[in-house]
């Protein structure tokens, strides 16, 4: 009996080496490698970070608990899915709607109010260098983000910002989209006969952002010429004279939230109801936001100079 | 207060001061109409401004017009109206204080209107907006500065050294309140820090009456006041020998040259050292009677801010320079050489 028994599980075996065998011999040879270690998000740390003009960031683990202290951070983390990451961000992180506000600002906030929110990574705009000299005192990773100067700076600084936090893929995946969605505007928008000129409205009292700004550097890609690239500095302040001599061909208003300024209330001031802008109806209001930050929603900011630059030439 | 004799070189306003003062403000006040960031052009503003009064074709394009007529004439007013009362408001601290190194910076009183304006700006920021409010503002703040400095001075001396170190110590208080309130809204802070450097900017002839509305009251008071200051100047015994009430003058004058100069800061912010340099300058050159030096203060006063305003319009153009910039440049030196001459004196 002991023999009939060996004999079906002897042939069993047979029948399950020669089908493994086979069954080995037929499955296509793999064209890619098998996803690695590098596939893990957690696995590509540790991560040394950074961006221009700053020291480089050496981060251990993917951070847990990031504390975001400048609303462009704040944006680019919840566009490249690093949200659930982000524990606190500052007053002035007013996009997305999820993001954990606290009444902390960069400016003036302290290492310890930091602090308390346990983070193992930080992101502090350029001007915070006191609070960054405080947290790197205490050992807590600091990444510094300068004011981007063009888009191609923009572009590094998200995909340094998914480095960081451990999503590099979904970052780069964002860049290219914004390349491609601004690179189309800019493709599809009318070019004018002559080069239309503008000025971009920071405040009411006519602080404004040159050529050399980021934003600059968006209406630039768009062939438009600033009124105000003559003068000194990035953000300098125009005369009100001189605006109404330079007689813009466009005026855009990134004043918009912070001061209540409108296209309307602007044909109230001295001298500007002789401006073509005005007569034309060619002052755009814009999202003050969307227009001070050099985060994903700059495509935003592109289309509104698309269309704007379009109905200048659509009398 | 003391009584200490001082006895004026010069007393009488003659009308060839009168006269220079005017030519002089009226030849600013044209420097000022006729250049600035956009080229105008000589010729066509003088055309323009001659075409106005008979009458005759404009030379000047529609936008042209709204720079001459909506933006240079009224800025250069409300530059008369602030540089007048800021400079009569430190003639008559002056006067008071019997100190020539009284100025409404000095003595608390700038400092307690941008008080009261930061509070407005930061604290309400809805109301920031009514100039009404940031005016009463400034008033109260501007009256409080200078009461406490006159209390805290009449206690620990009776000197105008013991003035002024009382002064230096109100402002340096009132100074560190408002930075507090702006610590407080960290997002007024470009507001407040472009008011605090000073700045004439005008939305229409609302800001150039809102000054002149307090100030012609105020400076007429300060002008009919000067022979009292003179008096006082002599010693309050004396004067009270002469009928005069030297309390009532005092406060009098007080909220005479407060209100002036809270006018002044609601309207353009802080700018330093004119109601420092211009009275300085006129006791100089005309004599150290506040019968002289209140009138042609409020004259000459007018004329250095509206060239300074011309200044801090073209110096960068076409960016602006804050106006107190300017005058900063021009009153710390002044201010400097004036302790200087003191001293060795």
């Amino acid at each position: 009996m002991t023999g009939f028994r060996r004999l079906p599980a002897l042939l069993l075996t047979t029948l399950a080496l020669v089908a493994g065998v086979t069954g080995c011999a037929q499955r296509p040879q793999p064209t890619e490698p098998p996803p690695g270690p590098v596939a893990d998000p957690a696995a590509s740390f540790p991560a040394k970070v950074s961006l221009p003009g700053q020291d480089s960031v050496t981060i251990a683990q993917q951070p847990k608990s990031v504390v975001s202290l400048s609303p462009t951070a704040t944006e680019t983390l919840f566009a490249i899915g690093a949200g659930e990451q982000v524990t606190a961000v500052d007053r002035d992180s007013t996009f997305p709607k999820q993001a954990p506000r606290t009444d902390i600002n960069a400016l003036n906030a302290d290492a310890a109010t930091v602090g308390s929110h346990d983070p193992d990574l930080v992101i502090a705009p350029e001007s915070a260098t006191e609070l960054v000299n405080g947290l790197r005192a205490v050992d807590v990773p600091v990444l510094v983000t300068p004011a981007a100067e063009n888009l191609n700076q923009a572009y590094r600084q998200i995909e340094v910002l998914g480095k960081a936090t451990g999503h590099g893929t979904q970052a780069r995946d964002l860049t290219a989209r914004m390349r491609g969605q601004i690179d189309e505007l800019v493709r599809t928008t009318p070019k004018p006969d002559r080069p239309l000129t503008y000025f971009h409205e920071v405040s009411p009292d006519f602080y404004t952002a040159t050529s050399r700004s980021f934003v600059g550097s968006v209406y630039s890609k768009f062939g438009l010429v600033n009124i105000a690239d003559q003068a000194q500095g990035d953000f300098p302040q125009l005369s009100g004279e001189e605006i109404v001599q330079a007689n813009p061909d466009l005026v855009f208003l990134a004043d918009t939230r912070c001061c209540g300024v409108t296209p309307e209330s602007v044909t109230q001031r001295p001298g500007w109801g002789s401006l073509g802008a005005v007569q034309n109806n060619r002052v755009v209001a814009l999202n003050d936001d969307v227009a001070g930050r050099w985060g994903p929603r700059v495509v935003e900011m592109a289309r509104e100079v698309s269309n704007a630059v379009t109905n200048a030439q659509n009398p | 207060m003391s009584t200490r004799r001082a006895t004026p070189s010069r007393t009488t306003l003659r009308p060839t001061h009168l006269l220079v003062a005017s030519v002089v403000l009226l030849v600013s006040l044209l420097a000022s109409v006729l250049f600035g960031a956009a080229e105008l052009g000589v010729g066509r503003v003088l055309a323009e401004i001659t075409a106005q009064l008979t009458g005759g074709l404009s030379p000047l394009s529609e936008r042209e017009a709204a720079i001459l007529w909506e933006l240079r004439v009224p800025r250069a007013a409300l530059g008369v109206a602030v540089g007048a009362a800021l400079a009569v408001s430190g003639a008559a601290f002056q006067g008071v204080f019997r100190n020539p190194l009284a100025d409404p910076y000095l003595l608390g009183a700038a400092a307690g209107a941008g008080l009261g304006v930061t509070t407005v700006i930061a604290l309400a920021p809805g109301w920031g907006s009514e100039q009404a409010l940031v005016q009463l503002a400034a008033l109260v703040g501007s009256l409080g500065g200078v009461a406490l400095t006159w209390t805290i001075g009449r206690s620990a001396g009776s000197d105008t050294a013991t003035l002024v170190l009382a002064g230096v110590a109100v402002t340096s208080f009132l100074t560190a309140g408002q930075t507090f309130v702006q610590q407080m809204r960290l997002e007024s802070l470009q507001q407040i820090y472009m008011w605090i450097l000073g700045r004439l900017a005008v939305t229409g002839w609302a800001e150039v009456l809102s000054v002149l509305v307090p100030l012609v009251p105020a400076a007429t008071v300060l002008c009919l006041c000067a022979r009292l200051l003179d008096l006082l100047g002599t010693g309050d015994d004396e004067a009270t020998a002469l009928g005069v009430r030297p309390r009532v003058v005092r406060s009098l004058v007080l909220v005479s040259a407060s209100v002036a100069t809270a006018a002044a800061v609601s309207a353009a912010g802080l700018i330093g050292f004119v109601g420092l340099v211009v009275p300085h300058l006129v006791r100089l050159a005309a004599g150290g009677s506040y019968r002289i030096i209140v009138p042609l203060s409020l004259l000459y006063g007018g004329a250095f801010l509206v060239a300074a305003d011309m200044l801090a319009r073209t110096v960068l153009a076409p960016a602006e320079l804050p106006i107190g910039v300017i005058t900063a440049f021009a009153g710390a030196p002044f201010f400097a050489v004036l302790l200087r001459t003191r001293s060795t004196s």
